[in-house]
């Protein structure tokens, strides 16, 4: 099946100058941003088997010895394309910090504690229908120095490839009702509030596992769509 | 939410993007964190068909400092000009680095061949490059072409930039043989970046 990416959707991406996220200021590019056609190196990407993935990867509750601090959630749900096609056998990679709003990364410097039985990266493939899970914690929210008082709503990083290169997406997924949403300019990159809300994830009774997980569903949709044209109705 | 393409009146909103942030390493880089890489700089191992050839490099902020938190990936065609070529022993196309402190990065590969365009004519030898970091919302897109390639001429992508620019996409030869391919996010010699 051949896929087509119209142009139209990259609108739901946020501008890179959002000058309210101090960082974009002197790395937002500040010319125009020139329209590459659709050539073999842009429909074309890599692909990942099982290889790039490992037993347990995707349970970031059983990655050491002991099991990790804080609030023991599942995150899953579908990848689809544009029309609502599940994307099978594409890889998830997600990344975050701990209960505690900590992360591993030696550059962060946020006195909370680490937690030796957290280190918070988990890789998953997607099933034949495009589903994902994940078990993990869930991830504190941590101040920044963005401006005076900062805070990012707790959120969950994911990364993925889809069928080719335009398909890439790095995005955060964030949890619902999160208070700091208002205040934080990176969720407030994108302008658009229906559009922000695909970043929310929904919290899913039906997901929790009784006596020990709660649960929340994330769809993802990724650039793409059937090349073939869908037949308009027409006029009589 | 139809799952049936025939039927679906309009497509479904794709995720957007945010910022990879700045503590994506020891999830997408994490040698250093004792982690097994999805891909690294090294994009052909030793033995894989082609002229070898190195891409270094530094990325630079609109202030002209170094980005060190930046993740780079490449993605390229074989010496042949095919992606995803079965039976292509110890080569993806895909390579994985992040910048050091010093906003630095380096590519070990092979001169891809080149690859057809949608009209017929052929593009000039070419990686995809995508820019991830702290402070870049949605991911940030261009190509590296190669400074002597006769085909860059005449090369569809390549002409539908201005001439001005052209130069922030063509790595150019250094004295020890390697390729220098900075990339400017902002300034006088600012890349040029694609809308794909």
């Amino acid at each position: 099946m051949s896929l087509i990416y119209p142009r139209e959707s990259l609108a739901a991406h946020p501008a890179n100058a959002s000058p309210a996220y101090g960082s974009t200021v002197k790395r937002a590019p500040s010319k125009p941003l020139i329209l590459l056609p659709h050539t073999l190196s842009e429909t074309t990407g890599p692909v990942f088997g099982h290889a790039a993935v490992a037993a347990g990867d995707c349970d970031l509750t059983r990655q050491h010895v002991g099991e990790p601090l804080g609030e023991r959630i599942i995150v899953s749900g579908r990848v689809l394309d544009e029309d609502g096609r599940p994307v099978p056998h594409t890889l998830i990679e997600i990344w975050q910090a701990n209960a505690g709003g900590r992360y591993v990364h030696v550059r962060d410097q946020h006195p909370a504690p680490l937690d030796p039985n957290f280190t918070g990266a988990g890789r998953a493939l997607t099933d034949a229908e495009g589903r994902y899970r994940f078990v993990t914690v869930k991830p504190g929210a941590y101040p920044w120095r963005n401006h005076h008082n900062a805070w990012r709503p707790a959120h969950i990083h994911f990364s993925l490839f889809g069928p080719s290169f335009l398909s890439r997406v790095i995005t955060q997924m964030y949890f619902p009702g999160d208070p700091l949403f208002k205040y934080d300019p990176i969720f407030q990159s994108i302008t658009d509030a229906q559009v922000r809300e695909r970043l929310v994830s929904r919290f899913d009774l039906a997901t929790t596992e009784p006596e020990w997980a709660l649960g929340y569903q994330f769809d993802i949709v990724l650039r793409g769509r059937n090349a073939t044209p869908v037949e308009e109705p027409h006029e009589h | 939410m139809s799952t049936d393409p025939q039927t679906a009146e309009a497509p479904l909103g794709i995720t957007p993007s945010q910022t990879i942030g700045p503590f994506f390493a020891y999830a997408l880089t994490p040698c250093a964190y004792g982690g097994s890489e999805l891909a690294t700089g090294t994009v052909a191992a030793e033995g894989v068909a082609g002229e070898r050839i190195r891409i270094a490099g530094t990325v630079y902020d609109g202030d002209g400092a170094p980005v060190g938190d930046a993740m780079l990936e490449t993605w390229q065609a074989d010496a042949q000009g095919r992606y995803n070529a079965v039976g292509n022993a110890g080569f993806t196309g895909f390579g994985r680095v992040e910048t050091t402190v010093e906003g630095a990065f380096q590519i070990e590969t092979i001169r891809p061949g080149p690859v057809a365009a949608p009209d017929g004519t052929m593009q000039a030898p070419h990686l995809s490059l995508s820019v991830f970091a702290r402070g870049i919302l949605t991911r940030l897109t261009t190509r590296i072409y190669f400074e002597g390639e006769a085909a860059n001429a005449a090369d569809p992508v390549l002409a539908l930039v201005p001439a001005d620019r052209r130069h922030t996409l063509i790595a150019t030869r250094e004295a020890d043989g390697s390729f220098r391919f900075d990339i400017h996010l902002q300034g006088q010699d600012e890349t040029v970046f694609f809308a794909a």
